[in-house]
C-alpha cells in the first residue's frame, strides 16, 4: 500500500474553491480567523478581493453569509465544524435555514481526528445538529476526489448546504478519471450478500478494508458510501436491508443522531432489519494523535469487521 | 421638512399604527409596544427615503431594510400594506394558521428583505447585504432596525465590529431606544448604555434623533446620507406604545395584544388623531 496517496479533505475544499472561482463569479469565501487551518487561505491567495475574514465571530459570519446570499452571492462560510454547527447553530437555523438561503457551510476539522486539540474541538455532533434543520443538505465526502466534487455539486445546487471536511490526511480511494458525484445518491463501493456496511467520510475506506477482511473469512459484505447524509438515499438503504438482511453503519461522529440514526430511521420505516452502529459512543474525545484516537474509539476496519460478525448473529 | 410632506407622513404613520392595533388585536398576540415606537421611522423610510417599488419587490438595485427587532413585524407589515405590497386586509390574519403574515418577518412575504426575529441576527444579514452592494458596485443602502434591548446580544457587537472594519458605508442601523424590554426598563435588566459611546467606540458615526418628530427624523437621515467614511447608527429616542395613550411607556404592552375594549379605545384615539391631521 506504499503508493496510496493521502490528502486531507480540508485541503481539497480550499483547492476546489480556488479552482471553481473563475467559473462561478458569485462565489465568495468567508472565514473566521482559521483560513490557514480550513485551507480557505488557498482561495484567499488567488482571489483576495472575494475573501472576507470575519474574525473570531462565527455567529456574525453566518449572518453575513445569509445577507450575501440574499443579494445573489454564493458565500462559503468556513470554520471548524464545532463552531459552524455548534456555536453558530441557531444562526444557521434562523438566518440561513428558515429563509432557505443559498449559503454553503464549509465545516472542517470534523470528528475525533482533530487529534491533539482534544474534546473542545472534536465535533462529533454536527451531523446530528444539521440534520434537524429543514431543507439543509449535508455532505460528508470520503476523500479528495469526492470532496472536490461535493464543492462543485454544492455550487450547482440552490439552497443551504453543510459540507463536512477532515483535518487528517486520508487515502484517496476514488479515481478522478471515472468518479461521478450525484447529490443524494449513495455509491456501492463493493457488492456483497451477507450484510451491508453503510459508511460515510473517512470511514468509507475503513469499511472497504473491513469487507476485505470479512471476505477472507468467507463473509460477503456489501459496502455503501453515503456522502450525502441529507437527503438520505433511502431507496438504496432499504434495498440493501431487503437484499442483505442486516446493516452495519460506520461514521466518525456520535452514534446519536448521525448516519447510523438516519439509516436506522430509514430501515425501520422501509424494511426493519438489525442496524448495528459503529461511531463515537456517548462520550467526549480527548487529546492524542488522530490515528491513535480513531483506533481507540473503534473507528477502524478491525472494529467494523468485529461488529459485522456480531451483527450477523442478529440476522433473522 | 415641507409641511405637506410632513402631514402626509403623519397621516400614513397614523394608519400604520391602526394597522398595528388591527393586526395584534386579531392575532390575539404580538408586540404592539415596540411596533408603535418604530412606526414613524418605518413610515419615513418607506414613504420618503428608500428606493423601493412594490411592483418590483425583488429589484437588485433597491434599498433594503432588515427588521432585526423582528417581533415588531406588525409595524413593518402595516407599512408594507400601506405602500401597496399586499392588501391591508392581510393584517387581520396576522399570525393565523395558513396566513401569509407570520409572527416574525419572513423573507417570502412581498417587501420583506430578510427573515428575522431571533434577536441580534438581522444586523449581520444587513452587513452581508451591504457587503454584496459594495462588491457589485451598487448604490443601494441597507437599513437595519434594532431594539435597545436587542443590542444586549453579543452578535450585534460582532456585526458592529465587522461593519466598520469592512467599511460598510452603505449601512445605516437604527436603534429604537424606547428604554423598555420584556423584563423591565433596560437600565434595570442588563443595561446596554451608554449606547452612543459603544457604537462610536466600534467605529460608527452616531446620530441621535427624536423618533416621533418627522423634521428631526428627516434631519437625522439627511445627515446619515452625508457620511461617506463610516457605517452610521441612528439612536432614536422613542416612546414605547407611542400614539395609544394607555400603551405609552408601559412595559406590559411589549408583548400583549389589546382586548376588544382596548382595541376600540386605541382605534378611537388613532381615528381622532387622523382626523386632526386632515386639511
Amino acid at each position: 500500500m506504499a503508493d496510496v496517496i493521502k490528502k486531507a479533505t480540508r485541503e481539497s475544499y480550499g483547492e476546489a474553491l480556488r479552482d471553481l472561482a473563475e467559473e462561478y463569479p458569485q462565489l465568495v469565501v468567508l472565514d473566521a480567523d482559521l483560513a490557514a487551518a480550513t485551507k480557505t487561505g488557498i482561495f484567499k491567495k488567488a482571489y483576495p478581493d472575494r475573501f472576507f475574514d470575519c474574525g473570531i465571530a462565527e455567529a456574525n459570519m453566518m449572518g453575513v453569509a445569509a445577507g450575501l446570499a440574499a443579494c445573489g452571492k454564493i458565500p462559503f462560510a468556513s470554520t471548524f465544524a464545532m463552531f459552524a454547527a455548534g456555536r453558530a447553530y441557531e444562526i444557521v437555523r434562523n438566518s440561513i435555514g428558515y429563509p432557505h438561503l443559498n449559503v454553503k457551510i464549509g465545516a472542517t476539522h470534523a470528528g475525533i481526528s482533530v487529534g491533539e486539540d482534544g474534546a473542545t474541538h472534536q465535533c462529533n455532533e454536527d451531523i446530528a445538529l444539521m440534520r434537524t434543520i429543514p431543507g439543509m443538505t449535508i455532505i460528508n465526502p470520503c476523500d479528495d476526489v469526492e470532496a472536490r466534487a461535493a464543492v462543485k455539486a454544492a455550487l450547482d445546487f440552490n439552497g443551504p448546504v453543510y459540507m463536512r471536511f477532515g483535518r487528517l490526511a486520508v487515502p484517496v480511494i476514488n479515481d478522478p478519471a471515472t468518479y461521478k458525484f450525484e447529490l443524494g445518491k449513495g455509491v456501492t463501493m463493493r457488492d456483497g450478500t451477507d450484510l451491508t456496511i453503510v459508511a460515510t467520510g473517512l470511514m468509507v475506506n475503513e469499511a472497504v478494508q473491513a469487507a476485505e477482511t470479512l471476505a477472507a473469512e468467507g463473509i460477503s459484505a456489501r459496502v455503501v458510501n453515503i456522502h450525502t447524509i441529507k437527503p438520505l438515499d433511502k431507496e438504496l438503504i432499504v434495498k440493501c436491508a431487503k437484499e442483505t438482511g442486516v446493516i452495519v453503519t460506520a461514521e466518525e461522529h456520535s452514534v446519536i443522531g448521525g448516519l447510523g440514526s438516519a439509516v436506522a430511521e430509514a430501515v425501520t420505516e422501509g424494511c426493519p432489519v438489525p442496524v448495528v452502529k459503529v461511531g463515537v459512543n456517548d462520550e467526549f474525545g480527548h487529546s492524542g494523535p488522530a490515528v491513535d484516537l480513531l483506533k481507540e474509539f473503534g473507528l477502524s476496519a478491525e472494529n467494523i469487521a468485529a461488529k459485522a460478525k456480531e451483527a450477523l448473529k442478529l440476522k433473522k | 421638512m415641507e409641511q405637506n410632506t410632513k402631514k402626509r407622513l403623519q397621516r400614513t404613520a397614523c394608519k400604520v399604527r391602526m394597522g398595528v392595533i388591527e393586526g395584534t388585536y386579531n392575532a390575539k398576540s404580538g408586540h404592539p409596544g415596540g411596533s408603535l415606537s418604530i412606526a414613524d421611522t418605518l413610515t419615513y423610510l418607506y414613504f420618503n427615503k428608500m428606493n423601493v417599488d412594490p411592483k418590483s419587490p425583488d429589484s437588485a438595485d433597491r434599498d433594503r431594510l432588515v427588521l432585526s427587532k423582528g417581533h415588531t413585524a406588525p409595524a413593518l407589515y402595516a407599512v408594507l400594506a400601506q405602500k401597496g405590497y399586499f392588501p391591508e386586509e392581510e393584517l387581520k390574519s396576522l399570525r393565523h394558521i395558513g396566513a401569509m403574515l407570520q409572527g416574525h418577518p419572513c423573507i417570502h412575504i412581498p417587501g420583506v428583505d430578510m427573515s428575522s426575529g431571533s434577536l441580534g441576527q438581522g444586523i449581520s444579514a444587513a452587513c452581508g447585504m451591504a457587503l454584496a452592494g459594495k462588491l457589485d458596485g451598487k448604490s443601494y443602502k441597507v437599513y437595519a432596525v434594532l431594539g435597545d434591548g436587542e443590542i444586549e446580544e453579543g452578535q450585534v457587537w460582532e456585526a458592529a465590529m465587522f461593519a466598520s472594519h469592512k467599511d460598510l458605508t452603505n449601512l445605516v442601523a437604527i436603534v429604537d431606544n424606547n428604554g423598555l424590554q420584556i423584563d423591565g426598563p433596560i437600565s434595570e435588566v442588563c443595561s446596554p448604555e451608554p449606547i452612543t459611546d459603544k457604537f462610536a467606540a466600534f467605529g460608527w458615526h452616531v446620530i441621535t434623533m427624536d423618533a416621533h418628530d418627522f423634521d428631526d427624523i428627516d434631519r437625522a437621515f439627511t445627515e446619515a446620507d452625508s457620511v461617506k467614511d463610516k457605517p452610521v447608527v441612528i439612536i432614536q429616542k422613542s416612546v414605547k406604545g407611542k400614539g395609544v395613550s394607555f400603551m405609552e411607556n408601559q412595559v406590559g404592552w411589549h408583548g400583549t395584544a389589546p382586548n376588544k375594549e382596548q382595541y376600540d379605545q386605541a382605534m378611537a384615539e388613532l381615528t381622532a388623531q387622523l382626523k386632526g391631521l386632515e386639511d
